[in-house]
């Protein structure tokens, strides 16, 4: 692999680069040299009838989306994706989308992985099959990572089939509180979404629950009624693809503050509230407590500071003028392990 | 024992309590072997901690000592991943059963290792359940599920272990205790938790674990339909697939089977089909109906010999029990078996079960095949007569051969029981040396003196060499990924 032999040569530290949509995510590189995936841009299977596909990591996720949209399949990944995201830097940084909610996020759609080591050593884990337990999870490992274990260069995929027909309930309130409620009302009850999300912007709320298949209005109907039994406004939306672009979207920006929190469920009062008062938009999953304040303009150093107390939170987006600052790893433990493991798998900390 | 194991001994008495370290060689018998019964190794002590903090002292003996140790849950594994090791000591977590939380708002569960699968859904029913569900669910731990990344019937749609662990309490084989992840997911640094996963036991013991479980879907319909063969009922299987339709299960078992648990249960399987397909919808009511109307079309124009709907639970129960009972029912067929666990892609199926037939011929011996036929995990049934001399060791070198089809086909050596000792010399077949190598590196950033679980997974043993260097600031901790406190 020509990119494994140009990392192991590189004489000084390196950062490994996709499209280079979310560079702002993370430090800044210093005299690192950068090491672009570009030149991996095939998709190298697509087995329709096995629902699977293997991908170079320069592959631009929207690419690799038309050729399996093609085939009436999807991979069920859907970050906000403008500017030509590859697939190897979304699993790298373990972005996500909408979909999350049905289909789980990278680390459970990526099924086999190869990678290349800072010493030029290529390795693969895992498989082309959707079930397998040979070996250790290195592709889990290599999720979120950053590029800092090792170089992506392909990821084995699953993929599913797309669904047939698309509908959303829409709940509006403007109560923290009933939006919470009426969230909470669908993750526990018996119905099946592709996605269900929360928003809160400018004192106003919504619910937001996207249901697929031949009867997709009908269950959205049904969500409709639980959420105006929860005392929110309802209503159903059949052309519903622009109402989860901007979920999407609320997940990026362009010049401001994106700060990712990982809550629960029984957060989303609180964290509407957060939003409320520094004028920040959340959006996000409802049902996995994963949740994305974005904040174009104001108080940044504010916001993170009423955040970072109470929440796992992780900066994504980060204006200039705010200095980076790591994530903070609640238990200890974990970080020096996550060192002993950084220690094995680049010795020399070429990887930056 | 000599003086080294008897010290060792003494010092575990102390942690756990003279009553919970077993040492006569009678009661350690019970610990030789796990669901596998062909490796058997009679452990120095057996030693069952109540607690993390008597978890970790008994680890932390172990490490001074320098006694390797195995972990082990119910012992109900499929692959010799808890044998023990001679000289080592086994750490029995079946203790250690407490349901911890139960948050409902949150869908969470927080239990302790030695909690049985089937204990999770039973505490948060009737409007809730947790997913993973192999067979052995009545009496298979948390743990051990954890560390076999364990799967079930109903993983095709709902996924695996490691798709519902969102946070582990360890004891690395030093002895410190740590903590991966929690109830909330996407915790910060390189995902560790998923790492962990499906590690066999080589990388450490969970005291705690945090699991996510969903609401129970609002519909379930099943069915089952007979065909004249596997290739036929597998052309099905890819109609239903190829239409969209995600089933809760897809099972098949070839006539072979179908005798054996026919027999065994009564369920009313007819013994003359060539194949009987197993397809449960789950969901919301209507679509489920929609969907399972379409199954029943795919099914007849296949050319079904006949298909029998569940009208009610009871009725869903009894269809279950064959497909439940195939393995426990080989003992009709054949006085042993020898279970393999593959996975091939789905559209190489017709193939594959082509090459397995032929492979039966070519050794004489009979070859019945169960298998989770949405995802391509096929298992095997090699089955001999071990008192006639040699039977056994064909068995095993068949069952490699089939191994070898199912790689060679783009699959996977194991599905969900791991590989343990039984499969770990496959293991060339899928993973070169530079793989092997990788998997080494995160074995010895865990466990840099090997002691937890030595002699599974790897092929051949491999050394952890020293970390180069005194220690340096890692461009991990600049980068705020990883702390050191």
């Amino acid at each position: 692999m020509e990119l494994a032999a140009e990392l192991a040569g590189a004489p000084g530290t390196v950062r490994v680069r996709g499209a280079g949509t979310k560079l702002r995510w993370a430090p800044d590189s210093g005299d690192a040299s950068e090491l672009s995936t570009a030149g991996l841009d095939r998709v190298v299977e697509h087995n329709a009838g096995d629902l699977t596909a293997v991908l170079e990591a320069g592959v631009p996720l929207a690419r690799a989306q038309e050729v399996f949209a093609s085939a009436g399949q999807m991979l069920a990944l859907d970050p906000p994706a403008a500017g030509g995201a590859t697939i190897g830097g979304i699993v790298a940084t373990n972005d996500s989308g909408p979909l999350r909610a049905r289909y789980g996020g990278a680390r459970d759609l990526v099924v086999g992985m190869r990678v290349a080591l800072a010493d030029g050593t290529v390795a693969k884990s895992g498989g082309k099959v959707i079930k397998n337990v040979a070996g250790y999870d290195l592709a889990k490992l290599f999720t979120g990572s950053f590029g800092t274990l090792g170089a992506i260069l392909e990821v084995s995929v699953r993929l599913h089939p797309l669904p047939s027909a698309t509908a959303t309930a829409v709940g509006h309130t403007r109560s923290a509180h009933l939006l919470a409620g009426g969230a909470a009302a669908l993750t526990h009850a018996r119905v099946e979404q592709l996605g269900l999300d929360v928003r809160w912007a400018a004192g106003a709320g919504m619910v937001l629950a996207r249901f697929g298949g031949s009867t997709a209005r009908e269950q959205a109907e049904a969500a409709a009624g639980l959420l105006r039994d929860a005392g929110l406004e309802a209503e159903l939306a059949v052309e519903d693809g622009s109402l989860w672009d901007a979920q999407r979207e609320a997940q990026r920006s362009p010049a401001g503050l994106v700060a990712k929190v990982s809550a629960l469920q029984t957060d989303v009062e609180e964290l509407a509230g957060v939003a409320e008062r520094f004028g920040a938009t959340l959006v996000g999953r409802a049902g996995l407590g994963l949740l994305w304040l974005r904040l174009d303009e104001g108080d940044f150093a504010g916001l993170l500071a009423e955040l970072r107390p109470r929440f796992v939170t992780a900066v994504l987006d980060r204006p200039s003028s705010l200095p980076f600052a790591a994530a903070e790893s609640r238990h200890p433990g974990a970080g020096l392990l996550a060192a002993r493991v950084k220690e094995r798998f680049d010795p020399d900390g070429k990887l930056v | 024992m000599d003086g080294r194991q008897v010290a060792l001994v003494e010092e575990l008495q102390a942690a756990v309590g003279d009553e919970h370290v077993v040492t006569h060689e009678h009661q350690l018998r019970t610990y030789e072997s796990d669901g596998l019964l062909q490796y058997a190794v009679t452990p120095s002590a057996v030693v069952l901690p109540g607690s993390a903090e008597e978890v970790q002292a008994v680890v932390r003996a172990c490490h001074r000592a320098g006694v390797p140790w195995v972990a082990r849950g119910a012992g109900s594994g499929l692959s010799g991943g808890a044998t023990p090791v001679a000289d080592g000591i086994v750490i029995s977590l079946s203790r250690m059963r407490r349901i911890i939380e139960v948050d409902l708002p949150n869908q969470r569960v927080v239990v302790e290792p030695g909690v049985t699968n089937i204990a999770v859904s039973q505490a948060v029913a009737p409007d809730h359940f947790y997913p993973p569900d192999p067979s052995s669910q009545i009496v298979c731990t948390i743990g051990g599920n954890v560390a076999e990344n364990s799967g079930g019937a109903h993983c095709f749609k709902y996924g695996f272990t490691t798709n519902y662990v969102t946070g582990l309490e360890l004891v690395l084989p030093d002895g410190e205790l740590v903590q991966l992840g929690g109830k909330e997911l996407d915790h910060p640094g390189p995902d560790l938790l998923g790492a962990f996963v499906g590690s066999e036991g080589t990388l450490g013991v969970a005291t705690r674990i945090w699991l996510r479980i969903v609401p129970k879907p609002e519909a379930v319909r099943t069915l089952v339909a007979f065909f004249g063969s596997p290739i036929q009922a597998g052309e099905v299987v890819s109609s239903i697939v190829a239409g969209g339709i995600v089933p809760g299960a897809i099972e098949m078992m070839d006539n072979l089977s179908i005798q054996a648990a026919e027999g065994y249960t009564g369920a009313g399987y007819p013994t003359d089909a060539g194949a009987a397909l197993v397809v449960e919808l789950d969901g919301a009511e209507a679509e489920c109906e929609a969907r399972f109307e379409e199954v029943v079309g795919i099914c007849e124009r296949a050319g079904a010999d006949s298909i029998r709907v569940a009208a009610d639970e009871a009725e869903r129960e009894l269809i279950w029990r064959a497909r439940k009972a195939a393995f426990a029912a080989m003992g009709r067929i054949a006085p042993n078996y020898y279970v393999q666990d593959s996975v091939i892609p789905r559209t190489r199926l017709a193939e594959v079960l082509g090459r397995i037939e032929e492979l039966g011929r070519e050794f004489s011996l009979k070859v019945a095949n169960v298998f989770h036929a949405g995802d391509g995990n096929l298992h095997p049934l090699v089955c001999y007569d071990g008192s006639v001399p040699g039977e056994a060791e064909r068995a095993e070198e068949l069952a490699g051969l089939i191994v070898k089809a199912c790689v060679d086909a783009g699959g996977s050596i194991t599905g969900e029981h791991g590989v343990g000792v039984d499969k770990k010399r496959y293991m060339p077949q899928m993973f070169g040396d530079d793989d092997l190598g990788t998997f080494q590196r995160l074995r010895c950033a865990f466990d840099p003196d090997q002691r937890a679980n030595p002699g599974k997974v790897m092929p051949t043993p491999r050394l952890c060499g020293e970390v180069p260097g005194p220690y340096r600031r890692h461009p991990l901790e600049q980068a705020g990924l990883a702390e050191r406190l």
